[in-house]
C-alpha cells in the first residue's frame, strides 16, 4: 500500500499530455514528480485516483493505463459534470495536479484466467475497464475469447478510436458498439447496431458458463446487463460491476460513498454482481 | 446558471467592475472593509468601475460585473441592460440583487398603502415614490441573465472575496447549501431554539453568516435566504407551537428575502390584509 | 493498594497544576452562554458547582442550585468529539509557485489536551470513533496524534436525564475502558479508579488516600440509581439491526420526514458521527490554499450528490440512512454500534424527533 503515513494529502505530479477527446471529455497522462513515487507506483485495473485540482477541489477518478504503455505514466478521462471538472477542463500540458491513490478494489483479472471476457460499457463506463482490456490483450494466451461492447448516445461521441481498432485487430477480440440515438452508420472497422447493449448478447460467441462479464455504466444499464448475461447462462459471482457515489476522502472516513454498510471508496467500487444486487434495488439507499 | 464553463476563456487579467441599485451598499463594504485584500485583488485584477471605492467607468467593458441592490426603477432596468450588454459574466450579490431586498417588501402593497409606508419611514415630505415608475422591487435576474449568485444580508468579505478566488480559479463560487443550524452545531453554539425558547429561522436559512445571530443569543432572521432544503411546513409548525400567530410567523418572512421562492407559502398573502 | 481512592474536592487545583505542568490544555465542563460545554479551565471554581440540567426531545434548560457538586448535571452540550475530530480544520496546505509547480504540507497539531469529565458515553463515542479514523483500513494521522496527547478523565454519572439510553443499548453509566482516571462524585469529592499508568502517576502526585467502603458504596449507588432512572426501552440490539434494514420501506419513513427539518442538528450532536466534507480556502492571490476538513451531515441534501445524481434527495432517504446506518449497517462497517445512548439527537432535535420512538415505531 502506497499511503501509510498520511491518505489525506496528494502528491505533486505533472500532465505529460492534455488530450482533448470530444467537447466534454478530456485525458490527462500524468506522472508523479517525486522519482520514488514514480518508480514505486502501480495499480491495478478498476482502482482510482483522486485528482487536486489547484485551489479548487478533488475529484475520484478511475485510473486509465497509459495508452504507451510507459512505466510511470498513467491516465485519467475525465468527463465535465460539476464544478471541478469543469475547471479541469482548462488544464494544459505541463501544469501540475495532485494525485493520491490508487484506491479501491479491482477487477479479477486472475479468476478470469482460462475464461471467455466479455467487457460491456456506456458512455464514460468504458474507461474504468481500459486497464483490464489491456491487461487480457498483454497476456492473451491466459485468457479465452475476449469481447467488448460499448454502447454511445451516437457515433459522434466515440472516444478512444484508435484504441478500439487496435482491440478489434488483436487476436481472438471483437469489439461490437451500439448506439441509443441515432442509426450508426457502418465504419468499417468493426460492427455497429442501433439498440442497447445487451442487443449483441446473441451472437457473441461465447461459452457463457465460462465467461466473466465486467460492466460500467449507468446503474439501469449495469443491472441490464447483469441480468440478461446471467440469464443467457454466465454465473451470477462471475458478473462484475462497479458502482460510482461521492467521494470526498477515498479511504472510508467522509462518510458520502455510503450504500447501505458499504463504503464504495475501499469495499469497492467493483463489485460482484450478487455483493450489490439487493442494494441497488433499493431506492434513495 | 448558465455556462460556467465559458470561464475557461476568462481573461488572465480580468476587468472588473462592481456597481450599485438599490441597496444600502452593505454588500460593496464587504469588499472594501478588508483594504488589505481588496488591495491584493488589485494587482492581480483591474478594477475599472467601483463608485463606493473611487473608479468610475459606468459602462466599461468588462469580464465580470458584480452588482448589488435591486430594480426599482425604468431607469435602473435601462443600467442593469446596459451592463450586462457589457460583461462578459454577472455576479449578483446580496438580499436587494437576489430576492429584491427588503424594499421588495413594497411588493405586497398598493400605491396608497406605500405612500402611507413613505411618510412612516422618511422624517419629512419626501418624494421617493416617482408617478409612473415600477410599482415593484425586483431582482437583477428579474431583468438580465444573471452567471453568478451569492445570497446574504450584507454578503461577508470572506465569502466574496472567495467567489471572485473561484471565478479566477475558472470555477463557479461554491454554495451554501446547508442550513444555519450547521454552523452552529460546528461553532458549539447552544441552540437558542431548544435552550431559550427563541423563534429562529435557522433551520431553513442558508449558512454563510457564520450564524452571527446565535452566537449573540438570538434568533436567525434569514439574511442568506432559503437553505437549498428547507422543511418549510415543519418550521411553520415548530414557530406556531413556540406561541407564534399566523401573522407574527408570516412577518417572520416578510423581511430581508421576503420573495424568495421557498418561502412564498408563508409571504404570498400580502401584509395589509 | 485498593481499587478505589478518594480525591477531595480541594484537590481539584491540584489536578489542574499537574495538567499545567505536564504540558497539557484542561478542558472541562463550564457553565457558558446557558449550556454546560467543554472549555479551557484554569481553577477549581470554573467547573459548573451546583449546575444541574433538565433535557428532554427538543428541550434544554439549566438551573443553580445548592447542590455541592461541580458534576451535578448529565451529559455537557457537545460531546468530546470536537477535540478529536474537528468540526472544521485544515489537513493540508499547498502553494503554487510562480512556474506552477505544487508543494504539498499536512498539516498535524500536537496540543495535548486533558479532559476533566467525561461521561460513559461519550467514552464509548471515542472508542466507536478510534474505529473509524485509526483502528480501520487507513489512518487519520491527526486523529491518532491527538488521541496520543490526550489524557481522559472520566465522570460516572449520578443522574440521568430524560432523553438518556445508555441502558437500552445494554450499556450502564459507568465508565469501563478507555480512561486515565475515572471518577465518581459523592458529597465531597471523588471516588476514583485507576485505568492507565498515565492516570496512576497523577493519582501518585495527589497523594491521595484508599477510599473508605462507605464512599465506594454510596458512589456505586449513585451509578445505579443513575441507571434506574432511565426509562427509555429498546428491543434488543440486534433485533433492531435486523429489523431497521427489514423495513426499508415502512410508512414511518414518510412520517417523520413531513417532521424532520432535516437541520443535521442530530448528526452534528452526536458523538459518533463522522461524515465530513472537503474545500479549499485559497488566498486572495492564489498562490497559497488551505484544504480543509469539516463536519458534514447526511441530512445535508448535497451530501449524496454524485456526478449530476443526488441520490437520496427526498427527505425520508436522508433520515432512513442517519437511522439505519446509527443503528443496523454501523456493525457490518465497524463491528460495533453506531449510538452511546447520550440522548443529544434528542435533546437538540427543535422539532422533538425522538430516534427511540422512531425505532420503536419501525422495528414494532
Amino acid at each position: 500500500m502506497l499511503y501509510t503515513n498520511d491518505a489525506y494529502t496528494p502528491h505533486e505530479a505533472e500532465i505529460v499530455e492534455f488530450i482533448k477527446d470530444h467537447h466534454d471529455i478530456f485525458t490527462i497522462r500524468l506522472k508523479f514528480i517525486d522519482p520514488e513515487l514514480d518508480s514505486k507506483y502501480s495499480f491495478r485495473p478498476g482502482q482510482f485516483n483522486m485528482i487536486y485540482f489547484y485551489g479548487v477541489g478533488e475529484v475520484a477518478i478511475s485510473i486509465v493505463n497509459d495508452r504507451n504503455h510507459q512505466k510511470g505514466r498513467f491516465e485519467h478521462t475525465i468527463q465535465v459534470v460539476g464544478r471541478v471538472t469543469k475547471g479541469m477542463m482548462k488544464l494544459q500540458t505541463g501544469d501540475k495536479v495532485g494525485v493520491r491513490g490508487p484506491f479501491g478494489t479491482s477487477w479479477p483479472m486472475a479468476e478470469a484466467k482460462g475464461k471467455d471476457v466479455v467487457i460491456v460499457t456506456g458512455g464514460l463506463g468504458n474507461a474504468p475497464l481500459v486497464a483490464a482490456t489491456e491487461e487480457v490483450l498483454q497476456n492473451r494466451n491466459e485468457y479465452g475469447k475476449l469481447r467488448v461492447i460499448h454502447g454511445i448516445k451516437s457515433q459522434d461521441w466515440l472516444i478512444y478510436q484508435d484504441m478500439y481498432e487496435r482491440w478489434h485487430n488483436s487476436p481472438d477480440t471483437k469489439v461490437m458498439m451500439a448506439t441509443s440515438n441515432e442509426d450508426p452508420v457502418d465504419n468499417g472497422k468493426w460492427e455497429w447496431k442501433k439498440g442497447f447493449v445487451t442487443a449483441y448478447i446473441p451472437e457473441l460467441d461465447i461459452d457463457f458458463a465460462n465467461s466473466v462479464v465486467m460492466t460500467v455504466g449507468p446503474e439501469p444499464m449495469m443491472l441490464a446487463v447483469a441480468k440478461e448475461f446471467i440469464k443467457a447462462g454466465a454465473k451470477p459471482d462471475n458478473v462484475f460491476l462497479s458502482l460510482e457515489r461521492s467521494m470526498k476522502c477515498a479511504i472510508g472516513h467522509c462518510g458520502h460513498c455510503q450504500l447501505g454498510s458499504q463504503f464504495i471508496c475501499k469495499d469497492g467500487a467493483v463489485y460482484p454482481y450478487p455483493a450489490c444486487e439487493k442494494l441497488l434495488a433499493v431506492k434513495g439507499l | 446558471m448558465s455556462t460556467p464553463d465559458k470561464l475557461i476563456n476568462f481573461a488572465k487579467r480580468p476587468k472588473i467592475a462592481v456597481h450599485k441599485f438599490s441597496s444600502c451598499d452593505g454588500c460593496q463594504l464587504a469588499l472594501i472593509n478588508d483594504a488589505v485584500s481588496l488591495l491584493e485583488l488589485a494587482t492581480i485584477v483591474d478594477i475599472v468601475h467601483f463608485a463606493e471605492a473611487g473608479p468610475l467607468d459606468e459602462f466599461a467593458e468588462v469580464d465580470l460585473a458584480i452588482i448589488e441592490g435591486s430594480v426599482n426603477t425604468h431607469h435602473d432596468v435601462h443600467r442593469i441592460e446596459m451592463v450586462r450588454a457589457k460583461a462578459k459574466y454577472v455576479l449578483s450579490v446580496g438580499a436587494c440583487a437576489l430576492t429584491g431586498g427588503i424594499q421588495a417588501l413594497r411588493n405586497f402593497t398598493d400605491e396608497k398603502e406605500l405612500r402611507h409606508w413613505q411618510h412612516d419611514v422618511y422624517p419629512e415630505e419626501t418624494e421617493v415614490i416617482i408617478e409612473g415608475d415600477l410599482a415593484t422591487a425586483k431582482p437583477i435576474s428579474a431583468y438580465v441573465k444573471v452567471d453568478f449568485e451569492l445570497p446574504g444580508c450584507p454578503i461577508n468579505t470572506g465569502q466574496i472575496l472567495r467567489a471572485i478566488r473561484q471565478i479566477l480559479f475558472g470555477v463557479e463560487p461554491e454554495k451554501n447549501v446547508d442550513p444555519v443550524c450547521t454552523t452552529c452545531k460546528h461553532a458549539g453554539v447552544t441552540c437558542v431554539m431548544v435552550a431559550k425558547n427563541e423563534s429562529c429561522l435557522g433551520p431553513v436559512v442558508a449558512d454563510g453568516c457564520d450564524a452571527i445571530c446565535p452566537k449573540l443569543g438570538r434568533g436567525c432572521y434569514g439574511c442568506y435566504g432559503p437553505a437549498k432544503y428547507a422543511n418549510m411546513d415543519a418550521m411553520i409548525a415548530k414557530l406556531k407551537e413556540m406561541g407564534l400567530s399566523d401573522e407574527q410567523i408570516k412577518h417572520k418572512f416578510h423581511h430581508i428575502n421576503s420573495q424568495a421562492i421557498t418561502f412564498h407559502g408563508v409571504t404570498a398573502r400580502t401584509i395589509s390584509q | 493498594m485498593s481499587h478505589y481512592y478518594f480525591i477531595p474536592h480541594t484537590k481539584i487545583d491540584q489536578i489542574l497544576s499537574y495538567f499545567e505542568g505536564n504540558g497539557y490544555k484542561c478542558l472541562a465542563p463550564r457553565h457558558l452562554e446557558g449550556g454546560i460545554s467543554y472549555a479551557p479551565i484554569r481553577k477549581a471554581e470554573d467547573l459548573p458547582w451546583g449546575y444541574v440540567d433538565e433535557q428532554k426531545p427538543g428541550h434544554y434548560q439549566i438551573t443553580k442550585t445548592e447542590n455541592p457538586q461541580a458534576f451535578g448535571f448529565t451529559v455537557p452540550t457537545a460531546s468530546v468529539k470536537p477535540m478529536l475530530f474537528k468540526a472544521k480544520e485544515t489537513v493540508w496546505k499547498v502553494k503554487r509557485d510562480d512556474s506552477g509547480k505544487l508543494g504539498f504540507e499536512s498539516v498535524v497539531d500536537v496540543e495535548k489536551i486533558a479532559v476533566f469529565g467525561v461521561r460513559p458515553c461519550d467514552l464509548r463515542g471515542i472508542e466507536i470513533q478510534d474505529r473509524v479514523f485509526q483502528h480501520n483500513s487507513y489512518n487519520d494521522i491527526r486523529y491518532s496524534k491527538r488521541r496520543e496527547n490526550q489524557f481522559i478523565i472520566a465522570m460516572n454519572c449520578g443522574t440521568s436525564h430524560f432523553n438518556c439510553f445508555c441502558v437500552a443499548l445494554g450499556d450502564y453509566p459507568r465508565a469501563d475502558k478507555g480512561y486515565d482516571l475515572a471518577l465518581t462524585e459523592i458529597n465531597s469529592g471523588f471516588v476514583a479508579e485507576i485505568g492507565s499508568d498515565k492516570g496512576r502517576e497523577l493519582l501518585l502526585y495527589l497523594e491521595v488516600d484508599a477510599a473508605t467502603g462507605a464512599q465506594v458504596e454510596h458512589a456505586l449507588n449513585l451509578i445505579d440509581n443513575a441507571a434506574q432512572m432511565q426509562h427509555k426501552q429498546l428491543p434488543p440490539i440486534k433485533e433492531v439491526e435486523a429489523k431497521l434494514m427489514a423495513n426499508l420501506e415502512h410508512e414511518a419513513w414518510d412520517d417523520v420526514a413531513s417532521r424532520c427539518l432535516s437541520c443535521g442538528s442530530c448528526t452534528n450532536s452526536c458523538p459518533t458521527c463522522f461524515c465530513h466534507t472537503e474545500r479549499d480556502i485559497p488566498n486572495v492571490l492564489g498562490t497559497e490554499t488551505e484544504h480543509t476538513r469539516e463536519w458534514d451531515s447526511c441530512f445535508s441534501i448535497d451530501h449524496s450528490y454524485t456526478h449530476g445524481e443526488t441520490y437520496r434527495e427526498n427527505p425520508k432517504y436522508r433520515y432512513r440512512q442517519w437511522l439505519t446506518h446509527k443503528f443496523s449497517t454501523w456493525r457490518d462497517q465497524f463491528r460495533t454500534k453506531g449510538c452511546v445512548g447520550c440522548g443529544r439527537c434528542v435533546t437538540w432535535c427543535p422539532v422533538k424527533i425522538d430516534v427511540v420512538d422512531e425505532i420503536n415505531t419501525i422495528c414494532k
